[in-house]
Parts: structure tokens; sequence; C-alpha cells
């Protein structure tokens, strides 16, 4: 397949690792930000080639993972209601809320269906007058642009019975939160890519030279990772902490996609947001603007006091922020498997547990 | 932003979901959800020990005649698809399940439950396109049953249809009997069928020309049995593709399997929209399609034979079976790396981003 090929290529992807191994010297803890990046290394088995002395941590960037219990537990209780039709990513159906899920919530004769894009939600609400539609719009900065849309679709569409159940979070907080924890061993980053595109990269030098941690806007394929991981073990052996260089550049720009950005800000603004597994993070995530409050899922349905609860055995929390790896857990593979997952980084196929599982 | 660090050593996370208490989209993904509710519910009730064999369909032995039963239950939507339909899905699901016990299938039955207020000319397509499709297995549908139920409480139609062939006489074709060594070949191209059908009910989000590739196996086997008495293991891998199909194998027959990953023939299309989608075309559904487990030094000839036949004519060897990892199935990666290929757990999901 053009344009992916390319990105897989056996004997490129080794002369990288090959140079990866020539300029270190020394061990080197890196930690992709993005789940996605964490699938891909793990599918590809790209941990494996690499010299032993770069250790590779995964991120909290899987949005399914982070999304807070008390939201899903207001997801459940709204699609169970009757009425409602509640659109979501497919991801999202898995992730056990306090006791049940959105597929018990279907079985149980919820309405709960399945979009690709926000905008399926909004068509969906456009065919249905008589239902109330509400799409779960999570995610980081990547699909904010697409969810920010749907809001101004249903607008533009004069639609009163659409709204979205928001949970957006953003990288930038969530890195500033794990590099000033105390615990903190992480000594590079691979910026996720997506995000970049979306956002650019310029919220991230002032980060690198806070902490003096060096960063590479990073890519997807098997090549863009191996290039992203070379850039930054190459900043870190010629110690250039504070840099932040580009080993996506035909995708990512600097400023990145201004239009997008400019949408997002006409309808979210910043606040603070719960990570599921970490706790809040200060301004780490995006809301709806008050002017925007009739589309906003949670003013519009009123699901009471919900109580949350979580498993004990779990250490998705740490696993999220590279504390600990997959299998340091207990549970790993006994308690908790796909099927049954006990936390969300098992849940989701960006979830750094789900990918260990499947593939190591 | 604040500078106070997080407390993130308290982190905990969600309690477990067992999805015991009731039947939900998973337990019909053919994965291991699927595998759970069987051995739990059906294979606690029923245990006997051609139940425990675990294949497609049951060998039985009656008075000297060695037989292969299977049966079907079929219900997709929409009901016709490009490449196919319910009717011929039917068909050629369950003589495909029969023969795969290196059986030659004679005779199906057909039940239906047919939703009030279905068209008659729709039920008329789907019967003629039954009759097609078993005369082009070869097979004779000789018993049938008519259920109709209240609109609102079927799809349309569903379609259970039970098969009946003959074994070669003392030859062992089963999950079971995969030995290391053998040589993996799959007859053509994996995730055509749950591509096609995910394109028909318009949600890929854009316009594909792949087909189904449901059709009845049935005479590439006689081809492939009349090439070689060492073929030990046939298979279709439908729900839960490729993936799950093998890991079901590798369990049975307490064995590994090593595939290489740049042997498995996928339909550019089937990969572009598998990659918009976030699936991995080892686990898509196929319905014309069966991998094998054949003694090495007959693989060309059984390969030669193979791509003699019309639905064998892309047929590769995509791997090799080993004595160890037990029960494990491999990949092996072009960058040289090797990574674990698990069964499918629950239902597929398209990914977030």
């Amino acid at each position: 397949m053009k344009y992916v090929t390319e990105y897989r290529d056996a004997a490129l992807v080794r002369g990288v690792v090959d140079e990866i191994a020539r300029v270190t010297t020394r061990p080197w803890v890196i930690m992709e930000i993005c789940g996605g990046q964490t699938h891909a290394i793990v599918r590809y088995g790209l941990d494996q080639i690499l010299p032993p002395s770069i250790e590779l941590v995964h991120g909290p960037g899987c949005p399914v993972c982070v999304t807070p219990l008390e939201l899903i537990d207001k997801a459940l209780a709204i699609a169970s209601q009757p009425d409602v039709i509640f659109c979501s990513y497919g991801d999202m159906l898995r992730v056990p809320g306090s006791g049940r899920d959105l597929f018990s919530v279907k079985a149980s004769g919820g309405q709960v269906r399945v979009v690709y894009s926000p905008l399926d939600a909004v068509e969906i609400a456009r065919q249905n007058p008589d239902k109330q539609v509400v799409f779960f719009a999570i995610g980081f900065e990547t699909t904010a642009p697409a969810n920010v849309m749907s809001v101004l679709a249903a607008r533009s569409m004069g639609l009163k019975n659409f709204s979205i159940l928001v949970s957006h979070v953003r990288v930038p907080p969530a890195m500033h939160a794990i590099l000033g924890s105390p615990s903190n061993r992480v000594q590079g980053f691979l910026l996720a890519g997506h995000v970049c595109a979306v956002m650019g990269y310029h919220e991230y030098p002032s980060l690198a030279e806070k902490y003096r941690v060096p960063m590479a806007v990073t890519g997807f394929e098997p090549l863009d990772l191996a290039q992203g991981i070379l850039y930054t073990v190459r900043m870190l052996e010629e110690g250039r902490l504070t840099a932040v260089e580009n080993a996506y550049a035909r995708t990512v720009t600097f400023e990145g996609n201004q239009p997008a950005q400019k949408t997002i800000a006409q309808v979210f603004e910043d606040c603070d947001r719960t990570w599921r597994g970490i706790g809040v993070i200060p301004m780490s995530g995006w809301r709806l603007r008050p002017e925007f409050a009739d589309f906003d899922a949670e003013q519009r349905f009123d699901v009471g006091y919900i109580q949350t609860k979580e498993s004990p055995l779990c250490i998705a929390g740490q696993i999220l922020v590279g504390m600990k790896k997959p299998h340091d857990c207990s549970a790993f593979g006994k308690e908790c498997t796909p099927e049954h997952p006990l936390g969300a980084t098992m849940v989701s196929s960006e979830g750094a547990c789900a990918a260990y599982y499947k593939y190591k | 932003m604040t500078d106070n660090p997080l407390n993130i050593e308290g982190a905990v996370c969600p309690v477990p979901l067992t999805h015991n208490e009731q039947i939900v989209m998973g337990h019909g993904s053919g994965g291991r959800m699927s595998h759970d509710l069987i051995r739990k519910t059906f294979l606690a009730a029923f245990d006997n020990s051609i139940l425990r064999t675990g294949d497609d369909a049951a060998p039985l032995e009656i008075d000297g005649a060695e037989l292969s039963v299977s049966v079907d239950a079929h219900v997709v939507t929409p009901l016709f698809f490009p490449g196919g339909d319910i009717g011929k899905l039917a068909v050629c699901g369950t003589v495909n399940d029969v023969a795969m016990l290196g059986a030659r299938p004679l005779y199906l039955t057909a039940a239906f439950i047919l939703e009030e207020g279905l068209p008659i000319e729709i039920l008329q397509r789907v019967v003629d396109s039954m009759k097609s499709a078993a005369d082009e297995a070869g097979v004779q549908i000789v018993a049938g049953d008519t259920k109709v139920v209240e609109r609102g409480k079927a799809d349309g139609l569903y379609v259970t249809t039970t098969g009946v062939g003959l074994r070669r006489a003392g030859q062992r074709v089963g999950g079971a009997e995969a030995k290391a060594g053998d040589v993996v070949i799959l007859s053509g191209t994996i995730g055509d069928h749950g591509i096609a059908v995910l394109g028909a009910r318009g949600e890929l989000g854009f316009t594909s020309d792949i087909q189904s590739d449901v059709a009845p196996l049935n005479h590439l086997i006689e081809a492939m049995l009349d090439a070689s008495p060492n073929i030990h293991v046939l298979r279709d891998p439908t729900r839960g593709g490729l993936a799950t199909t093998l890991n079901e194998i590798a369990a049975q027959s307490k064995c590994g399997i090593m595939l290489n990953e740049d042997a498995i023939p996928v339909h550019p299309a089937v990969n572009a929209a598998c990659e918009m989608l976030g699936f991995d075309p080892l686990y898509v559904a196929n319905e014309g399609k069966l991998v094998a487990m054949v003694a090495k030094e007959d693989a060309e000839r059984v390969l030669a034979a193979m791509r003699k036949t019309h639905y064998g004519e892309e047929a590769v060897i995509i791997g090799e079976v080993t004595a160890e990892p037990q029960s494990r199935v491999l990949l092996r990666i072009a960058i040289g790396t090797t990574r674990i290929v698990d069964m499918l757990a629950g239902e597929m999901l398209p990914r977030i981003c």
C-alpha cells in the first residue's frame, strides 16, 4: 500500500536501528506518549531489536484508558435512558464503569451505536428527531477537530436533539505532570505525531527547557518510530537536552493545522480533568464553552450522584505514567485479560496492557 | 498548570466485568468469549467424547459408515452483499464444515425463521441462491422446516442448515492432528468476506469493490485429498479470522504455529480498509478459504493440486507447525522480530484514532 509499505521496509528499519546502536553509549529511558505508538512498537517488535540499553516506557496517551470512571458511569446512565441513542467510538464499549459497560447497557435494551465519526452521530440525530442522540466525545487533540465539528454541524442544522458528553484531554499538561513527579524516570520523549499534526509542536520547547528532556515528534510506522528514537537518542547523547525535533515532517509542521486549532478554540475551553488511574491534572482537559451549553450532555441529562468504585488489584495508573510495565502487574494475564479487563489499559487496543497481552 | 507533583503511586483501576450474567454481542464473535460460553454452558451440559473433539463438524461412525455431521445457523445483515447472500452462505458454511473433516458432503437440511412482512420475492431470491450453491457443491437439500415470527422479532430471515457427508475410510483429518514439521497452507486472500459485509452495511464510510469470498470448498478438498494421504488438518477460518482458527488448532493439537507475515495474502483493498478502521486482517472473517496442515514432503504436491482448482488458485504456504511453544501462534515479521498472534477476544471494534 502506497505511503504505508515504504515505512515498514525491513532493510530501512534495520538501517536506522543499527544507527541507534552505533550512537548509543549508555542507558536511556524514553517514553512514547501515544497509545497508538505503544501498539505499533509491540506489534512490530521494535523493542526486540533496539539496543538493550534503550528502555521504552509507555505513556498515558490512550484516550480510552484515561477517561475517568465517573464520566463512564455518566455515559452508562445516559445510554440506559429509553429515549436516548448513545453513539461512541468502538473501543469505549468495552471499558468498564462501576460494574457495567456499554455492552451490558446495549444487551439490556439501551440503544448504543458504534460510529466511525462524530458526524455519523449528527446524521443519526437528524434522522431520529424524536430521540436524544448523544456522542461520547473522548480523545486527545487528535479527535478534537472532528468532535467540535459535530457540534458546529448540529448547530448549523438547527438540531435540538444532539449533544456530546465531553472528556477531552491534552498531552502537554500530562507530560508536565509526569516530568514533575518525584518518581519520574523519563529522559526523552517521542511526541505523538497525530496530536502534533493538529496542534503543531510549538507547545513543547518550553517543556523541554523546563525539565531538560529532549523530544522528537514521531509517527506510527516502524520506520517512523525508529527514526523518532534515533533523533531522541542523538539529542540525549549530544547533551542537547532542551531540543525538540521533528521526525515526522511529512505530516507535522511547527504551527500545526491552524484552522483546526481555531475551530477547537471556538467550541472548547481549558479545564481541570481527572485521568483514570492517575488523578486530576490541572487544566489538562477541554470542555464545551458556555455558549455551547445546549450541546453539553452533562447539562442536558441529570443522572444524579454517581459513586465510583475501582479495583484495588490494578496498577494501570503506574503503567500509564511509565513507572511500571504491564508484566509487573500481579493480575496481568490472570485476573486481567482483554475479555475481563481489570484496567482500562487492558481494554483499549491502544492500551499498554492490551498490546503486551496480544503481542508479547 | 501548577507545579504541584501528582501522587500517582496511589492510583487504582476498575472492577472486573465478566459478562457472565447476560449474552452480549461478543459471545457471538467466534473468539474467546464464544469459546468460554461453549465450554461453560454447552460442553458442560452435553459433554461427550465426540463433542469434545472441538472441530466444526462431528466425526460419527454408524454401522461402519464414517460420517461427518455439522450444523450452522446463519444471521447476516444485510441479507444480500457483494459476492453472496444469506442463502449461499447457509449452504457453503455447512458444506465447508462437513468437508473439513476430509469428508464428501452429500445432504443438507434447512430450517428457516421468517419475519412477518418479509417480501416473498426476497425469500425466493435466497432460496434460488441456495439451490445454485447446492448444485455447485453437489449436495441435495433433503428436508426442511419453516417458522414465522412477529415483525420485529427477527432480522428478515435466519437460515439454519445441517449437513451430512462421508469421510474417506481410514483418513484422519481434524484440528487435533497437526504435527510438528507440518507445513501450513492457506487457500487464498484473507478478510474479503468481513470487509465486503461491512461495506454493504455502509459502515466503511467509503466505497470498495471487495467481494465476499463465500464459496463451497468441497471440490478443492477432494483435490487435496486425492493429492496426498498426509493432510492432517483442514479448517475454514470464518468468524474470528485466521488468527482465531490457528489458535484453536494449536490448542487442539498441543503444538505451536509459526507464520510468516509477508507470506499471508491480503487483497490491497481489504488491507486499506483495515488500516483505516484499525482492524487486523488476521481477525477478519472469511467464508471461502481454508487453512491446511500438511506433511512437509507432500506440501508441493498438495499446493499444485490446489492451484488447479478455482478456489485454490492463490494457495500459498504461510508457515509451519512447531513442537514449541505449545498452544501458541507466533508471527515472524519482516524486520526480524516475532510476536504472539492471540485469539480474538470479544467483538472486533474499530479504533478511536
